[in-house]
C-alpha cells in the first residue's frame, strides 16, 4: 500500500510485446498495460473465449459487461494465470506470462479466496507473507482502505457478505499491485457499501491504477469507467467511453 | 461524482497508505521456509479451531483398535508377530481420513487461487501441507501407540528405539505420498475414494518396509536395520518425485 500515492507520479513499465496486435481500438494511444492477441479458451466442446485480440492502456478503470456465460469470468482468470489459454498470447505489465507479473495484479474473485476460520487480519497477514511482507502494517492499510476495522476479531465466516466481499478486495489491494483485475466485486454488496467501493477504485485510478472489474451492475461505475467493454459469446464487441452506450446495453 | 467526494476517496486511500509504511510490492521474495512456516503455522491455526482432521482420525484410528483387539485373542507371542501389521494397517487407514481434509479448506471459497496467483512457490505449499498432515499423524500415533501396547500386551523384545526412526521414517512414507496424491485428486468428482485407490499401491514398499521392521523389533529375531535403510530410500526417492511434480499439479486446471 505504501506506493499507491506513488504511483500517480511512476511511469508504468514500458511494454514491448513480440507479437503483432491490431490496435483498432481508440484507446490504443500508448503502450498498453495488457495485450491480448488472438486469446481462445476451450472448455471441452465450449468455446468461453473465441479469439479475443485487444490492447489496455494504463491508468483507467475498465468496466467489464456481458450476459452470463459470454466469457467475462474467463478472460480475468486468463489474464490471471488461474486458467491456461487454448490459443493467442497475453501481455501482462511488460511480461508474456502473467505468472512473471503476478507480484504487480491483484486479483479478486467471485468467491472470497478467504479462509472463513481466521479473521480478515489473519488472513492478510498469511497473503502478505506469501508476498514477502511480514509487517502488518500493509494488512492493516488495506483494511481501513476498505471501511473495515482491522482489529475486528470475529472469523470472515460470520462477516456479512458485504464484509467479505470488502476483506476480498483488500487481500486483492495488499500488495500495492499496479493493476487490479477484480471479478463481481460488488455482488451482494449493499448499494452504499458498492458506492463506497466504486469511490475507492476510482480514487486508486486516479492514483495511477488500472482497474479491470467485471459486473453486471454497470449502473454502479456510471461516471467512474473509463471505457466499458461489452463481452458477447466469448468475444469482445464492443468498447466504448460513451455512458450512453449503458442505457442501449 | 462531485470534487468533494473525489477527494474523500482519496483521503480514505491515503489513510491506508499512511498507516503502512515500507510494505507493498517492494516486499523482498521471501525464502521458500519463511512461506512454508508461515502456510504451516496457518494449517495448524485452522485445524487447532477446527479439528477436523485430528478428531475424524482419532475416532477411526480407536475403531480400528478396538474392532482387532475383539476380532483376534492373541498370546503375547502372536501379538508381537502380527502387532506391526495391524498397527501400520490402522495408522494407514486413519491417516487417509486426515488426508482426504488436507485440501478441503484450499478448495473452500477458492482460496488456493490466491496462493496460485501470488508469487510464492508451490513447494512452499506442498512442503506445508506434508509437514502439517506429519504433525497430526505423528500425534495420532503417539495417543494411539499407548493404547495399542496395552489391548496387545506388546514388549519389544529388540532394540526399542530403533522404534523411533521406523515411526519417523513410516510417517512421512504415508504423508508425502498422501499429501500428493490428495492434492491430484482434488479435482476429481469421488476424490475420497481416488486418495486411498491411488496411495495404498504406490505405499506397498513402504507399508512392507514399516510392518517387517516394525515385526523385527518386536520379536527381536532379526536385525529391522535392512527395512530402515529400505524406508529412507523410499522417502528420499518419493519425497523428490512429489516436490518435482507438484508445481504441475498446482497449475492443472
Amino acid at each position: 500500500m505504501a506506493t499507491l500515492l506513488r504511483l500517480s507520479s511512476a511511469s508504468f513499465k514500458k511494454t514491448s510485446f513480440p507479437f503483432v496486435i491490431d490496435l483498432n481500438a481508440a484507446s490504443a494511444q500508448s503502450d498498453p498495460v495488457i495485450a491480448i492477441s488472438n486469446l481462445t479458451k476451450q472448455f471441452g466442446r465450449f468455446a468461453a473465449l473465441r479469439g479475443v485480440t485487444a490492447a489496455f492502456e494504463g491508468r483507467r478503470l475498465y468496466a467489464i459487461l456481458g450476459d452470463n456465460g459470454a466469457g467475462k469470468t474467463t478472460l480475468l482468470r486468463v489474464l490471471a494465470g488461474l486458467v491456461q489459454p487454448t490459443a493467442g498470447k497475453i501481455g501482462i505489465l511488460g511480461e508474456n506470462n502473467p505468472r512473471a507479473a503476478c507480484r504487480q495484479f491483484g486479483y479478486m474473485a467471485h468467491p472470497s479466496l478467504l479462509y472463513d476460520e481466521m479473521s480478515g487480519m489473519e488472513n492478510l497477514r498469511y497473503f502478505a507473507r506469501l508476498y514477502g511482507m511480514r509487517d502488518a502494517g500493509p494488512c492493516r492499510g488495506a483494511i481501513a482502505a476498505v471501511g473495515l476495522d482491522p482489529e475486528l476479531q470475529r472469523p470472515v465466516g460470520q462477516y456479512s457478505q458485504g464484509m467479505r466481499q470488502r476483506i476480498s478486495l483488500a487481500r486483492a489491494l495488499l500488495h500495492d499491485p499496479k493493476l487490479l483485475l477484480l471479478d463481481e466485486p460488488f455482488s451482494n454488496v449493499d448499494i452504499r457499501s458498492a458506492r463506497e467501493m466504486v469511490k475507492l477504485l476510482t480514487a486508486m485510478r486516479d492514483a495511477g491504477k488500472t482497474i479491470f472489474v467485471v459486473t453486471h451492475q454497470a449502473s454502479l461505475l456510471d461516471g467512474a469507467a473509463d471505457e466499458f467493454i461489452w463481452m458477447q459469446s466469448g468475444q469482445i464487441v464492443n468498447r466504448t467511453s460513451d455512458r450512453s452506450f449503458m442505457e442501449t446495453a | 461524482m462531485s470534487a468533494t467526494e473525489r477527494i474523500e476517496a482519496k483521503e480514505r486511500v491515503a489513510a491506508g497508505v499512511r498507516a503502512s509504511p515500507g510494505g507493498g510490492a517492494t516486499g523482498t521474495q521471501p525464502p521458500i521456509t519463511g512461506i512454508t512456516a508461515a502456510t504451516l503455522a496457518k494449517d495448524i491455526r485452522l485445524e487447532w479451531r477446527s479439528k477436523d482432521a485430528i478428531n475424524s482420525m482419532l475416532f477411526f484410528a480407536l475403531l480400528i483398535v478396538v474392532v482387532f483387539s475383539f476380532s483376534f485373542d492373541p498370546n503375547a507371542e502372536e501379538s508381537r508377530q502380527i502387532a506391526g501389521g495391524l498397527i501400520w494397517v490402522a495408522f494407514l487407514f486413519a491417516a487417509v481420513v486426515a488426508l482426504n481434509q488436507t485440501w478441503a479448506r484450499e478448495i473452500r471459497n477458492q482460496v488456493l487461487d490466491a496462493y496460485r496467483v501470488s508469487p510464492a512457490p508451490a513447494n512452499s505449499l506442498f512442503l506445508a501441507k506434508a509437514f502439517g498432515n506429519f504433525i497430526f499423524v505423528a500425534l495420532l500415533e503417539a495417543l494411539m501407540t499407548p493404547l495399542f501396547v496395552v489391548f496387545y500386551k506388546l514388549r519389544a523384545l529388540g532394540p526399542a528405539w530403533q522404534l523411533l526412526p521406523v515411526a519417523v521414517l513410516g510417517t512421512w512414507a504415508l504423508v508425502v505420498n498422501g499429501t500428493f496424491f490428495a492434492a491430484m485428486s482434488l479435482r476429481t468428482r469421488s476424490r475420497e475414494i481416488m486418495l486411498p485407490l491411488l496411495l495404498f499401491p504406490i505405499s506397498i514398499p513402504a507399508l512392507l518396509s514399516m510392518v517387517e521392521a516394525t515385526t523385527a523389533i518386536l520379536t527381536g529375531e532379526e536385525n529391522a536395520r535392512f527395512w530402515i535403510l529400505l524406508l529412507a530410500t523410499y522417502d528420499v526417492m518419493f519425497t523428490t518425485a512429489c516436490l518435482a511434480l507438484f508445481p504441475r499439479v498446482l497449475e492443472a486446471e
